[in-house]
């Protein structure tokens, strides 16, 4: 293939892969925190996402401006699931909590479809098709704009984690929980933060790309699993990790659609994740061991 | 005993009534079957060996594209077919167990991984033109009994209820055999088992291969009741869904839990469909609902409840 | 654990001591197959068991009890002793008699339907035992069953102990309680820090000076000889 095609899928992998990096972020901060792998994820993105949309039609709300808007309401949304769910079966077995975020998914995203319909909606603002070339290669202005908020974002969150007093309480309980409660942290309110934290972290996510993605009760799906393959491959509870293998994953992901036909290119994201899963389930980064 | 007579009770009701049934409640008394039988085969590794599968829904697809390409392409009965398919379901199965067993996978972990193979074999199959790709395939369905085509709804009732009994026997024999005593000290506790003498990763392994074969007989069971398969409704995390949720809310780990769950849960998603006309999604809805109350409040499902409220 | 040293004669019993980390359920996990050992060998009945799994080991006669409790608390007791039975027999009938064989030995016939989670603590460490023996093992390795235990269940423990020796079972005893242990065996092995510092009759070892002084030297351990 000519290099000006690699070239673009290079760019486009990495745009993606940035936002697949802020997904994974929450994903992997719940993980550390809570030990459990929420399903639910990506559900909480499309309501992100739908959420962006309703503010868009109802009150014209830039999708970028709204980030304001659904980021605190989304920590919030984390914050009360967490609580009323999560939190009462924190014993539970933990194929039980995995099925309880599994009824959470399934809860929220068939809400979704009660509510609005299978309809893929679009959110058309005027610089939708703004875009530029950098040589040969086509950049996508709101694809940009994603990827860098979310860089920018998980940055910020990277440097809450390591600078302020409720960061470094949140990393002290995902790395030796025993230790923080007997320091006197209140485990209770870190883990509805956490939870809280990386639900706006994807939320947030999906604000970012409604400029470019249909809007649909099933979209979160397959972002979700993207976050898992992420997560898996940079490290269970390893914040870096998520970043750099949302960009991994992109690429592979943008290579694989560059080089394969169809839809392939999934194939080969599964194919990671399988072989991850298997040789290496500390992750490239290390993290939490699958054994 | 109470609940073994009343499930006998229940037993002959099920053979002797459906011929007097309506249509309509018969196509729901099979849609309960089908969903108890796929629970009784994902119960076998998810509730005795207790290896949570998400991705049952691989030997689902496996089933119903063999034994209906081998009708398409060779003209082999679908009832031979179906052996064909659980034989290759249970190959993937061995596979993917294997795989997954030997690399020490448990838990969330195991969950993921089958769930990823379900999902690959989904992306390929929408991709081979030669299957059907995304179009999926079409099943003849000129009335032939030796073809496993029936003009009648009743015979498929039949069918699906002597392999829902079949499926009750298995998950029977296997809990009071050795090999079931064996899948429950794996579950409960791997390192004291293999300290007593038990062979975890075998036991595990038989378990993926009977629970792998006789879903795939469900995914032929589907094709040609409904006529039509495609990559996503036969291998998409749906009917992966479909097979656990019955297990888990009637009790993972019991013999009659999947057949209870499906009683329970199926008529609730016919009645809601039937009161929101339309509203496609409010069923599944109350799944997740339903779902997320029995793990809070009945960790051990309806079964668990039964006996803990016996018991005092 | 570096450099061990260890041979046990079919019938005896000999107990494993050694101050806290000193490595001795290291060994036991080493010998059961739960480790692999970095370097050297071990064999059972002649033949090498390194790289055997588990239950394989315990299918040729090595059987193993845990320091801490591992039953299979939503069973009963006769279900936990009964899936070691059932290493033995094939059929589900003849596991159930073997087991409820054991678990009368043991002492635990009464409690053979409670279920493993309610039982006290002294009568979990039995059920370990008991699921251990119904493997027909011919070396057994207790760890650590008298730890938890009030004097009066200690005595009871010794005598089933004693019965299960003499049923024809060696065994290699880790345990803290020092005299039992200098009742029971009848050669002692001490570890310290990973290695053997003595072997032999109890009473020669326990007035050698390297033992004495591997107990006097960690502060805070109750249990010199």
């Amino acid at each position: 293939m000519s290099g000006g095609l690699f070239l673009q899928a290079v760019v486009s992998g990495l745009l993606l892969g940035g936002v697949y990096g802020l997904v994974a972020s929450g994903l992997t901060l719940i993980f550390g925190v809570l030990r459990i792998i929420n399903f639910a994820h990506g559900a909480v993105m499309m309501l992100g996402m739908y959420a962006t949309y309703w503010l868009w039609m109802l009150v014209g709300l830039d999708p970028y401006l709204s980030v304001l808007v659904t980021a605190p309401v989304f920590f919030g949304v984390g914050v009360a699931i967490q609580r009323i769910v999560i939190e009462p079966n924190r014993d539970a077995a933990e194929h039980n909590q995995l099925l309880l975020t599994l009824g959470l998914a399934l809860f929220l995203e068939n809400l979704a479809l009660v509510l609005w319909q299978g309809d893929f909606r679009t959110l058309r603002v005027p610089y939708a098709s703004a875009s530029f070339f950098i040589a040969d290669t086509l950049v996508e202005v709101p694809r940009l704009i994603a990827a860098g908020g979310a860089v920018v974002i998980a940055v910020a969150l990277y440097a809450f984690l390591r600078g302020t007093v409720l960061g470094k309480a949140i990393r002290a309980l995902a790395e030796e929980r025993e230790g923080a409660m007997l320091v006197g942290i209140d485990v209770g309110r870190i883990r509805a933060v956490a939870f809280g934290i990386g639900s706006a972290c994807v939320a947030v996510a999906g604000a970012l790309i409604t400029p470019f993605f249909y809007i649909a009760p099933d979209v979160g799906e397959s972002f979700n699993i993207m976050a898992f393959v992420v997560v898996v491959l940079g490290g269970m509870g390893n914040f870096l990790g998520a970043l750099v293998g949302g960009l991994i994953v992109g690429l592979a992901e943008s290579l694989g659609a560059a080089f394969l036909p169809g839809s392939l290119k999934q194939f080969v994201v599964f194919l990671i994740f399988v072989l991850v899963l298997l040789f290496r389930p500390e992750g490239l980064f290390g993290g939490a061991r699958g054994r | 005993m109470a609940v073994k007579a009343l499930a006998v009770l229940a037993g002959l009701a099920l053979l002797a009534v459906p011929p007097f049934l309506p249509k309509y409640f018969l196509e729901v008394l099979i849609s309960i079957l089908f969903f108890a039988y796929l629970g009784l085969a994902w119960n076998l590794l998810g509730g005795y060996a207790g290896q949570f599968s998400f991705g049952h829904a691989a030997f689902f697809g496996i089933g119903a594209y063999t034994s209906t390409l081998l009708l398409l392409r060779a003209g082999l009965s679908p009832w031979l077919g179906m052996l064909a398919g659980g034989l290759l379901a249970t190959g993937f199965g061995l596979f993917e167990g294997y795989l997954s067993f030997r690399y020490g996978l448990r838990g969330p972990y195991f969950s993921l991984v089958t769930l990823a193979f379900a999902e690959m074999l989904r992306v390929v199959t929408v991709n081979l033109k030669v299957v059907g790709a995304s179009l999926g395939l079409v099943v003849p369905s000129q009335t032939n009994a030796l073809l496993f085509v029936f003009a009648d709804k009743l015979p498929y009732y039949y069918v699906i209820a002597v392999m829902t009994a079949v499926a009750l026997a298995i998950t029977h024999r296997v809990a009071g055999s050795r090999l079931g005593y064996c899948l429950v000290a794996v579950r409960e506790n791997e390192d004291a088992a293999e300290a007593a003498g038990v062979d975890a990763r075998g036991a595990k392994l038989r378990a993926m291969a009977i629970s792998a074969f006789l879903t795939a007989l469900g995914g032929t069971f589907y094709a040609q009741y409904f006529a039509y398969i495609d990559p996503t409704i036969t291998f998409g995390p749906a009917i992966s869904i479909g097979g656990l949720l019955p297990a888990i809310v009637g009790g993972a780990g019991t013999v009659l839990g999947p057949v209870l769950g499906s009683f329970v849960l199926t008529p609730i998603s016919e009645i809601t469909r039937a009161m929101l006309r339309g509203r496609a999604g409010a069923d599944i809805m109350l799944y997740g609902l339903v779902l997320i109350l029995v793990i809070s409040f009945l960790p051990q499902g309806l079964m668990g409840w039964l006996r803990a409220r016996r018991a005092s | 654990m570096s450099q061990l040293d260890l041979s046990i004669e079919s019938g005896e019993i000999v107990g494993l001591i050694g101050p806290n980390g000193a490595g001795k359920t290291t060994a036991f996990h080493l010998i059961a197959g739960f480790h692999p050992p970095s370097a050297g060998t071990i064999r059972f009945k002649g033949d090498s068991i390194v790289g055997l799994k588990p239950h394989a080991i315990c299918r040729r006669g090595l059987a193993r009890t845990f320091q801490l409790v591992q039953p299979f608390a939503g069973l009963t007791a006769l279900e936990n002793v009964m899936v070691g039975a059932f290493t033995r027999e094939r059929d589900t009938a003849a596991a159930r008699r073997h087991a409820g064989e054991i678990l009368d030995f043991v002492g635990l016939g009464p409690r053979r339907d409670t279920a493993a989670r309610n039982l006290t603590l002294g009568d979990r460490k039995r059920l370990e035992m008991a699921r251990g023996l119904a493997t027909r093992p011919e070396l057994l390795l207790l760890d650590e069953v008298m730890s938890g235990l009030n004097p009066t269940e200690i005595e009871a423990i010794i005598g089933t102990i004693r019965r299960i020796h003499e049923r024809g079972v060696t065994l290699l005893i880790i345990e803290h309680v020092m005299q039992a242990i200098m009742a029971l065996s009848h050669r002692l092995v001490v570890l310290h820090h990973g290695e053997k510092i003595a072997d032999g009759p109890p009473a020669l070892v326990a007035r050698e000076r390297k033992v004495i002084e591997a107990y006097l030297g960690e502060a805070g351990d109750g249990t010199a000889p």
